[in-house]
């Protein structure tokens, strides 16, 4: 019964994608996001009723086999599901969000020609990552990861005609083929200790990998367990954006405003953020690899958020943003939060993917203007996508009582509690980019929505409200916005929610130290004001309005005064240029180099053709001795028989 | 039908194509269409024939089956012997399946001589499962050599520009190596005083014999794969080959070389290729990562895939060997089976990928006359169906989980980890190196705006093209999806093999 719930749920929305995708003509615009549309509410419902079934209804942990893909050399690699309530949560925020972008795709891309492969290619998404977050082994998590990859490949380059989009896709893709070239090492290693690619079984010796070593180089020995989760988590830092793995995503906005929200927000990019928390049994074994991931995490929260200030472009402020959060993320990680690293996972999805589609509405009525310069004063216009977006920058920035502010907070004080070698600079990190986050996120919300009318008139007079396909799923992702923090803190954050899914090392678990002190929602909102961290987000605000509202001249004299500074936001810290300018433009150099000199001088040029000519060369030599004289003949009789004559004489 | 396990499938399977192809010869020219269809007719009556292999094949055992004997040249003491194995098998397969589709994708295209061209597919076909089935090692030898004639006459005939230039080169590279490996089959035979391949097997052989017939070996198979640096005859041959040549070229005969480690290098002498695994290794990376970073700087399309067969192909010879270096490194040979399984998933996967890669170039060729990168752009506005199957060959070519690139290279990588991390380190770079060049093909010629009039003009698949790819989609997805069948009957075979390798013969 279970399993075939639980294939459902995964088969239907790719039955969904096959459908529109290659019947897409047959049935038409309609039948397309009809099919796709009631695949993934299929899965949705029945996610939630799996949801029930675990969280409330006790069901045990699900975890079994669904077919066997080979056996060789005695491992038996399956295809399987493992159900436990760190699964049972993902599913129901990536069914729920993807349900929402589904819907509002249809307003989103009314007028698109490829609105049939759109809802095929979306369906597939969902697909994949539910593959990836059911996933009982290291198998089908690995062709879940690159799955979601290979969709988002699509989706980014969805306007193939666009350069800069086809640009964007081919990069994300590489980027993160890194990260899956560390991930698909961690995981060799795995099988080299275990023999087994089943999370239960590496799981199980777990202690017996961290007990072992390697020779990386002569003379160095490395724990086995660091070595491993270190590759893991290379192939997290790729598909979860952490630096120095986190240049594809602000391109990523090259693809349709929905998937930036589905995807690069709410979804496939907090892919790492779950496959860390999932392998928490392998992590908590190796504090090298925590404080790698701490500091990873801890660098990509702060100095990302930085270039959301400088950006102009409405959705790439809210991709650095994600970058940011997804930092925030992988820092509860490091700490052994995992909880709250997955807490904060679900109430982002919600804002995030709110705050991306609310973006998309700017841009319906803008005419795909995405410039923020040229916006202004859209309150008026645009209510319904104001108030939304008002929710979720809220959620973003913590504002109390706010679903953002319960997992941010938590994660802080996480953090602080956390001894693990990083911990401060985190700590530092995560505290100060409070501030960023609200400057950067009410920056936007004032240049898009407050102060002066800067379009053209044009635009201005066709301003209006997006149709309902489009505000509906803003209102209904603005609810769990403001209310799962409330809802939910105390069970999942504090509760022992994910009994089993997660495993804490006791000396490392700061989650269960404040959950002593945890007296439910009212008192944790109220107690967060005797902490910094609301102050600095109140104080981003303040920043915000006075920088962007009250003095706007203000920002172009500071840009003037700290003009180095501001080159090197403006340029991302020069990742791009590193990566085109010697990177890929040095792979591509020495590949012609290895072409020119190692195949075509080297190798056709002096041993191919080299012997050819040599032999053609001797021939030529001998030729001369058949000269056709006979004098030449007589000659060298002549010579043949002394010599003859000479070494039968001597010789003896 | 449990009858047909008693025919003698295996000679059918070899003569019959041997002995149409001269019938569709026969044929001649004047009636092209009733040669087509009766080639057609042979090649799917062999593809036929192919399947009671598989389905009657116990999977069970490591022993030759179907087997059949007859005394050939007494003399010699060479017999007529066949029989098929769990390596053979698949590889058989994959050929008389890959020559159905070679005919269907040549149907209409080839003008010149269509009779003499569908005659010489099919007896390349029955030459090459006679490579795969022969138990004997003259008899080997000698398909193996006729084997070359009629891929000579394809890539001469119906080739390119350069085409005299290509075969010459094909033809003395391969041929040098394949004297070389007759010596050693001639050694072999004094001292065994049969050609019989089982008896090769039991041959104990001092090191010393076993390196220098290793190294002869080594010529013949490392030339074929090909291993860097006698690789370059492939890209040449490739470019001048027409479509079906070069589908052939890369789906069947590239797997002779790594056919003949298994089969020959391996079985026969494994001390010395213990004692060499590191020159066979160090080619094999260096296939991955150096041939990877020169395919990223190649212009023609056909030369790129070329290129990326050479790369692949590095796995193919790193599964094989990585097994001694696992012994060596933690004592067992566990993991050894790994590395061949994924050595033998990785060339039908191959067989399967770079030939469709090849018709996807074959059609554009078709179209414009041109293989430059540089001469495309946007196909995609004009192709759609053909975009979509081009990507998705793209993606199993860069090893997309899923589809069948993925299994052999994460096989090979999880075997490789065992003996060494940084041979998994390096071959693991395929990741990003295959994506790099494929991907990046992908992105010059099938996406982006409508790049010149000559693209604006194309005209999307046909009916035949699109029913090719179509079953080279399923074939790839199917095996990705669920490679069980496949390495279910190789197994036995495989662990057999490895302790063949694993005891001493000096």
């Amino acid at each position: 019964m279970m399993q075939n719930v639980l294939l459902a749920i995964v088969l239907a929305p790719l039955v969904a994608a096959l459908l529109a995708g290659l019947a897409g003509r047959l049935i038409g615009r309609a039948g397309a996001h009809s099919v796709t549309i009631l695949g993934v509410a299929t899965s949705f419902v029945l996610s939630l009723w799996v949801f029930k079934a675990q969280v409330w209804g006790g069901a045990p942990t699900f975890n079994e086999p669904v077919y066997t893909w080979l056996v060789t050399d005695g491992i038996r690699m399956q295809i399987g599901f493992l159900i436990d309530h760190l699964t049972v949560l993902m599913m129901v925020v990536v069914t729920f969000v993807s349900l929402m972008v589904h819907i509002y795709t249809i307003g989103y891309m009314h007028d698109d020609d490829g609105y049939q492969r759109f809802f095929a290619y979306i369906s597939l998404f969902t697909f994949a990552m539910l593959t990836l977050v059911m996933s009982n082994n290291f198998l089908q998590l690995f062709f879940g990861w690159e799955a979601v990859g290979v969709v988002s490949y699509l989706l980014i380059g969805f306007w193939f005609k666009r350069p800069t989009a086809i640009f964007a896709n081919l990069k994300a893709f590489l980027v993160n083929r890194v990260g899956d070239f560390g991930f698909l090492l961690g995981i060799a290693g795995v099988v080299y200790f275990t023999g087994s690619l089943d999370y239960q079984t590496a799981f199980h010796f777990a202690p017996l990998i961290a007990a072992s070593h390697f020779t990386l180089f002569e003379g160095q020995t490395w724990n086995a367990m660091s070595v491993i989760c270190i590759c893991l988590f290379i192939g997290a830092m790729g598909k979860s954006a952490q630096v120095p793995l986190h240049v594809w995503l602000p391109d990523s906005m090259e693809g349709p405003t929905p998937i930036s929200a589905l995807i690069h927000a709410a979804t496939m990019v907090t892919a790492g953020i779950f496959m860390v928390a999932r392998m928490s049994p392998l992590f908590e074994l190796s504090p090298t690899a925590l404080s790698f991931v701490i500091v990873i995490g801890a660098t990509t929260a702060l100095f990302m958020g930085f270039l959301g200030i400088v950006n102009n472009d409405i959705k790439r402020v809210v991709a650095y943003s994600t970058l940011s959060q997804l930092g925030y993320m992988t820092v509860a990680l490091g700490a052994s939060a995992y909880g709250a690293g997955i807490f904060h996972l679900m109430t982002h999805a919600f804002f995030k993917a709110l705050l991306f589609l609310a973006a998309g509405s700017v841009i319906i009525a803008m005419h795909h203007e995405q410039d923020m310069r040229r916006m202004g004063g859209l309150r008026k216009h645009l209510p319904i996508t104001y108030w939304t977006s008002l929710i979720g920058a809220l959620a973003l920035i913590g504002f109390p009582g706010f679903s953002g502010f319960f997992s941010k907070d938590a994660l802080i004080e996480a953090v602080a509690g956390s001894h693990i070698p990083g911990a401060r600079y985190a700590e530092f990190c995560v505290t100060a980019g409070v501030y960023i986050t609200a400057l950067y996120t009410f920056r936007m919300i004032f240049m898009t929505f407050h102060g002066e009318e800067r379009m053209d008139a044009h635009t201005r007079e066709h301003l209006h409200e997006s149709p309902w396909v489009v505000t509906v799923p803003l209102v209904l992702l603005a609810i769990p916005s403001v209310a799962i923090g409330w809802l939910t803190v105390g069970p999942v954050l504090f509760g022992d929610f994910f009994h089993g899914a997660i495993i804490v090392h006791p000396a490392n678990d700061v989650l269960h130290e404040m959950a002593g002190e945890f007296h439910g929602p009212l008192s944790f909102t109220l107690r967060a004001f005797t902490g910094l961290p609301i102050y600095l987000a109140a104080a981003g605000v303040a920043s915000a309005w006075f920088l962007y509202l009250k003095r706007p001249d203000i920002p172009a004299t500071l840009r003037l005064r700290l003009a180095p500074l501001y080159r090197v936001l403006d340029n991302k810290y020069g990742f791009d240029w590193v990566n085109e300018n010697v990177i890929a433009s040095g792979s591509r150099s020495l590949g012609r180099l290895f072409f020119r000199v190692g195949d075509q001088f080297l190798i056709d040029g002096a041993l191919v053709n080299g012997s050819a000519r040599t032999v053609g060369w001797l021939a030529a030599v001998t030729r001369h001795v058949q000269s056709g004289y006979l004098y030449h003949y007589a000659f060298a009789m002549i010579i043949g028989l002394s010599a003859l004559l000479a070494y039968m004489l001597l010789g003896h | 039908m449990s009858t047909i396990y008693h025919w003698p499938l295996l000679s059918l399977l070899t003569w019959l194509p041997v002995g149409g192809g001269v019938l569709v010869m026969l044929v001649g020219d004047s009636r092209a269409s009733l040669a087509r269809w009766l080639a057609l007719a042979l090649a799917l009556a062999a593809f036929g024939l192919s399947v009671p292999l598989y389905l009657g094949f116990d999977a069970g055992s490591a022993a030759l089956q179907f087997q059949e004997h007859a005394s050939w040249v007494p003399s010699l003491h060479a017999d007529y012997h066949l029989g098929v194995d769990g390596i053979a098998l698949p590889l058989i397969m994959l050929t008389t399946f890959s020559t159905v589709l070679v005919l269907i994708a040549g149907w209409t295209v080839i003008e010149k001589r269509p009779s003499q061209y569908f005659a010489a597919f099919l007896i390349m076909e029955g030459l090459m499962v006679g490579v795969f089935s022969a138990a004997d090692a003259l008899l080997f030898y000698v398909f193996w050599e006729a084997m070359l004639i009629p891929m000579f006459i394809i890539i001469g005939i119906w080739g390119g520009a350069r085409r005299v230039y290509a075969t010459i080169k094909f033809f003395l590279y391969t041929f040098l190596g394949s004297v070389l490996m007759l010596v050693a089959l001639i050694y072999l035979y004094l001292k065994a005083g049969s050609y019989d391949l089982d008896s090769f097997y039991k041959l104990p052989l001092t090191l010393h014999e076993q390196m220098l017939i290793f190294l002869a070996f080594f010529a013949a198979f490392a030339v074929k794969v090909p291993m860097v640096p006698v690789h370059t005859w492939l890209p040449d041959a490739h470019v001048e080959a027409p479509t079906g040549g070069s589908v052939i070229l890369a789906a069947i005969m590239l797997k002779m070389g790594g056919y003949g480690f298994l089969r020959f290098s391996l079985p026969i002498t494994p001390d010395a290729s213990r004692e060499l695994d590191w020159l066979v290794i160090g080619l094999s990376l260096l296939a991955v990562v150096y041939i990877g970073l020169v395919a990223l700087a190649q212009t023609d399309m056909k030369k790129l895939i070329a290129y990326s067969s050479i790369a692949h192909m590095g796995f193919v010879t790193l599964g094989c060997f990585v097994g001694f270096e696992i012994v060596a490194m933690t004592g067992s040979s566990q993991g050894a089976t790994l590395g061949l399984s994924g050595a033998m998933v990785q060339m039908i996967s191959h067989g399967l990928v770079s030939g469709a890669l090849f018709l996807c170039v074959g059609v554009l060729y078709d179209r414009l006359h041109t293989r430059e990168i540089g001469a495309y752009g946007g196909v995609i506005n004009t192709m759609p169906v053909f975009g979509a199957f081009m990507v998705l060959f793209a993606m199993a070519n860069a090893g997309l989980p899923g589809t069948s690139g993925f299994v052999g290279e994460f096989l090979v990588v999880l075997a490789s980890f065992r003996a060494n991390f940084w041979y998994a380190f390096l071959a693991a770079t395929t990741l990003i190196l295959g994506a790099a060049y494929t991907l990046w093909l992908v992105k010059r010629v099938v996406f982006g705006e409508v790049a010149n009039e000559g693209v604006a003009g194309l005209k999307d698949l046909n009916g035949r093209e699109a029913l090719v790819l179509g079953i080279l989609a399923v074939a790839v997805l199917a095996l990705g999806v669920y490679p069980k069948p496949l390495t279910d009957v190789m197994e036995p075979t495989l662990q057999h093999l490895v302790q063949l390798m694993s005891v001493s013969k000096a």
